[in-house]
């Protein structure tokens, strides 16, 4: 035997298994945008762009996936940072409440909405007292969108924060800094690659929310219709309005996942990579 | 002044102590790692809670198991400066500085002040601008020094802050540090595993074994009485165990002997039998480039492996020696010069049996010291 | 070869003798199932219709896609397997016929009509037709695309046109219109939740589990459309023996005894 072939045998076999793999994951998940890209040329798109059932659509997309967003990083960070760092009774509950919406089908959960918020439920009739109504509102979009992104942000959150070394909240302790001082000047900005990690994710998964909208909130352009809706009801009569509905969605959650990846994690504190650097 | 005496569970054994340490000294916290130094510093900056116990600084309630009462770390006037710095990455040296006067709301141009005169103090004002990471290993820990004596706590905690730094950066910061410490007026606790950094720093010395004080003194108790094997081995006394032969008639009245695995030392009358350690202290031997014919008992040959200076000035110098069993002597500069001294000559190193000390294990006081 | 070489063959060799048994498996099964595209309005009758063909027929398994009948069309264009397909409006199927997607002329099997339901605590205290108009009632709709949806909005057109209803009836109804859903079961469900104050169905929805839930409102016959449903074969059907077979039972006698229990109006049985 040839010295190449005693060197390379067993290394060879596995990098061949690597690449095959991976080329067929990539191929799978780039055929489908290729197909939709492929099917409609920019043109068509922006001229769809201009009907008004579209522009109710992205406008609705819009402004409620940006309240759902907002809403979930507020009140998921805090839950986040507390799961991190702490142990309490009944915590295990609180981790498998944080990711339930993430492992049930949309539908199921739009139904679950429905029955707690619903006019029979009884966060439903509590709201009620309040003059507020949820389903058939844009509001009520907004609360499927939130149920549905929380996971989204919680777990990418909670790695991250738990990453940190414990050294440094150690440290700012010793310096005088209460826990709310730690936490906006230590804690938040080293976590800041994964915080953002999490508003991508969640962001994008509300952009693409429909199940439990179309449940919960109903489904009327201009209230409730948001890109996800429009694309559904315009695969059933208009096949080319929809095509174009999906590439710009497509390009929307494209753009918005690469942004905020891509941005920070370079930039932060001179570490090419958190892994990369020897510690 | 503190005043400590805790008493924790910590792992498999109990950790007790209690200690005092007075302003402006410096006490030196010795011990094998997971003898709980660092847990019993912890307990001091308020990272954690002991099981029981009482700690007072400058009168004020730190900890006590039976009112409960406990300070948590950020309400203490603790400084820490540890072995992984601990500097936030994200902060620029003079701004890792500022975070203790940021967080307790001192106004900005106080806090530009006292930031700048800390950069100043540790000579490291031309470093304010870079990150952590810009910044060597010895500059780093400059940085935390500032970091926690600018906020003049009443109590610095220093847990082998030298140990990552390569040796000649170790030897500058040593000096500097020490120049610090008997500047400041608080209490220092000073952690460490090296011998010449706790014979240098240390007024006090207290050593932890397994959880326990196994001995409390200066640099010259610990040398002279060492109480256990640890302290012993820790300030490079010659330790040897063996098992302890009765007295036999031998020339001029009774004598002991030590059987060692290597050898035999004839050691001062004493009772009994059995395993026992045993310390020659190394200034009790005596180098010679001819067999001696005096009265000393021991008398081994062996070549020099090494001769190390003495910190701090080098006056005296650590021989080693190839010995069966090694041996440690310490000479002056001028006998190392005088005999020619030099690795690899074969020398006589010898002691008498009464320069041997008998060690008991811990707690116990030494015979015939 | 070296070992590499070696490795690798055997590996693809193993994939093809394993891909390979697949086809043959396949091959072994002739009967193919019949694949009936059905509007959802449909869903009952069809399903005992189903299993009374796979009764006659064994060894034929009946497989239903039962949607909103724009959907199937929609799904039939783009290459779906469909061996019959039964809408709920001439317009749908009018739409496949345009595109050559089905065999022959389409026959009416089948009439229907539109009725309108409340859940049965009536939130919104609806004691007739004329309600309907009111402010802030909570109207859910099937969408125009629908047959259903298309249906609703010209009876109620149909209404503000008869005696007894405003001039003004058909657009404030229709500003209440809270949601438009893709089908009609979805229609129901609304209304069966309580979530929706009201909205149009078809009769044959109105099954006895459904009854318990909402109560009724007949639409004035002037006012209401008669819904006729064409069936017709899907071209190149995978099964289009069992595809006729079908079509044959839905226009017997007995289908038609079936349609009338779930609610639908059998042919012969038409009249306003």
């Amino acid at each position: 035997m040839t010295e190449a072939a005693i060197r390379s045998p067993r290394p060879s076999l596995a990098r061949f298994g690597v690449l095959a793999a991976s080329t067929l994951l990539l191929g799978f998940l780039a055929l489908p945008f290729i197909g939709l890209l492929l099917r409609v040329s920019p043109g068509e798109v922006l001229a769809r762009l201009a009907r008004p059932v579209v522009i109710d659509a992205l406008r609705l997309s819009f402004i409620t996936s940006v309240a759902a967003t907002a809403v979930v990083v507020v009140l998921g960070i805090p839950v986040a940072w507390l799961l991190a760092t702490r142990e309490f009774p009944g915590k295990r509950v609180v981790e498998v409440l944080v990711d339930l919406p993430m492992v049930l089908p949309p539908t199921v959960a739009g139904f679950a909405l429905l029955m707690a918020f619903g006019r029979a439920g009884l966060g439903g009739r509590a709201l009620a007292a309040l003059g507020i109504s949820l389903p058939f509102t844009t509001l009520g979009v907004v609360v499927a969108q939130v149920f549905m992104a929380v996971p989204f942000m919680v777990g990418p959150a909670r790695a991250s924060f738990a990453s940190l070394d414990p050294k440094l909240l150690d440290a700012a302790a010793t310096l005088r800094a209460r826990e709310t001082f730690t936490f906006f000047h230590v804690a938040l900005p080293l976590a800041m690659p994964g915080l953002l990690a999490g508003v991508a994710m969640s962001g994008a998964r509300s952009l693409g929310e429909f199940g439990a909208t179309i449940t919960f909130a109903g489904n009327l352009p201009g209230t409730t219709q948001t890109m996800p809706l429009a694309v559904y009801v315009a695969l059933q009569s208009d096949l080319d309005a929809a095509v174009a509905l999906s590439v710009l969605l497509l390009v929307m959650a494209f753009g918005l996942l690469l942004g905020l990846r891509s941005a920070p994690a370079g930039s932060f504190w001179g570490r090419r990579d958190a892994r990369a650097q020897s510690r | 002044m503190l005043e400590l005496k805790v008493a924790s569970r910590l792992g498999t054994f109990e950790l007790e102590a209690e200690l005092d340490v007075a302003d402006g000294e410096v006490m030196v916290l010795v011990g094998e790692s997971g003898s709980g130094k660092s847990t019993l510093l912890r307990c001091l900056a308020g990272l954690l809670r002991p099981e029981r116990g009482r700690i007072v600084m400058d009168g004020a309630l730190w900890f006590d198991s039976e009112r409960p009462a406990w300070l948590p770390a950020h309400e203490r006037r603790v400084g820490v400066v540890g072995q992984d710095v601990a500097l936030f990455p994200h902060l620029t040296a003079a701004e890792n500085v500022a975070f203790g006067l940021r967080a307790q709301r001192t106004p900005a141009t106080e806090r530009r002040r006292r930031t700048a005169a800390a950069l100043e103090r540790l000579g490291i004002a031309a470093l304010a601008a870079r990150k952590p990471h810009q910044l060597s290993g010895g500059q780093q820990q400059r940085v935390a020094i500032a970091r926690a004596i600018v906020l003049e706590p009443r109590l610095l905690l220093l847990d082998e802050p030298f140990s990552a730094l390569d040796a000649a950066s170790r030897r500058a910061i040593r000096a500097e540090l020490r120049k610090l410490l008997d500047e400041l007026e608080c209490a220092t606790v000073y952690v460490t595993h090296s011998p010449a950094e706790a014979l240098s720093f240390g007024e006090c010395i207290i050593v932890l074994e397994a959880g326990r004080v196994s001995q409390v003194g200066t640099r010259e108790d610990l040398m002279r009485s060492p109480r256990s094997p640890y302290v012993a081995e820790f300030l490079g006394v010659n330790l040897f165990r063996g098992t302890l032969t009765g007295p036999e008639p031998r020339g001029a009245g009774d004598r002991a002997r030590i059987a060692l695995p290597q050898g035999e030392l004839a050691i001062a009358e004493r009772g009994g039998s059995g395993d026992t350690a045993i310390v020659v202290r190394p200034r009790e031997i005596t180098l010679a480039l001819e067999r001696p014919t005096g009265t000393a008992r021991n008398v081994f040959e062996g070549a020099i492996e090494e001769l190390v200076p003495e910190p701090p000035d080098g006056e005296l110098v650590r021989v080693s020696l190839a010995t069966q069993p090694p041996l440690i002597a310490e000479v002056t500069r001028q006998a190392v010069s005088a005999l020619a001294l030099a690795p690899g000559r074969r020398v006589f190193a010898s002691f008498k049996a009464a320069g041997v000390i008998v060690v008991g294990e811990q707690g116990e006081p030494p015979l015939g010291a | 070869m070296n070992r590499v070489h070696r490795r690798t063959l055997v590996l693809v060799a193993s994939l093809a003798l394993l891909l390979g048994t697949v086809p043959a498996h396949g091959a072994a099964d002739a009967a193919k199932p019949l694949e009936v595209y059905a509007a959802a309005s449909l869903a009952d009758a069809f399903n005992e219709l189903g299993r009374l063909f796979e009764q006659r027929q064994p060894g034929i398994r009946v497989r239903f896609n039962f949607a909103g009948s724009q959907q199937l069309a929609t799904q039939i264009e783009q290459g779906a397997a469909a061996d019959v397909f039964a809408s709920a409006d001439e317009r749908w199927m009018d739409y496949a016929k345009e595109r050559g997607l089905v065999v022959g002329e389409p026959t009416l099997f089948v009439h229907n009509r539109l009725v309108v339901i409340v859940p049965k605590t009536n939130p919104a205290r609806i004691g007739r037709l004329q309600d309907l108009a009111k402010g802030g009632i909570k109207l859910v709709l099937a969408a125009d695309a629908v047959p259903v949806g298309r249906y609703s909005r010209t009876v109620i057109r149909n209404l503000s046109r008869i005696e007894g209803f405003p001039a003004d009836y058909a657009p404030r109804t229709l500003k209440n219109v809270v949601s438009e859903e893709e089908n009609v079961k979805s229609v129901v469900s609304k209304v069966q939740l309580g979530e929706a104050d009201a909205g149009f169905v078809y009769r044959s929805d109105i099954s006895p589990a459904i009854q318990r839930y909402v109560r009724l409102f007949e639409v004035p016959a002037s006012a209401n459309v008669v819904a006729a449903y064409p069936i017709a074969r899907v071209k190149d059907a995978r099964a289009p023996e069992a595809a006729k077979a079908f079509l044959d039972l839905v226009l017997s006698p007995e289908g038609q005894q079936v349609l009338e229990r779930h609610g639908l109006m059998p042919l012969a049985a038409n009249g306003p």
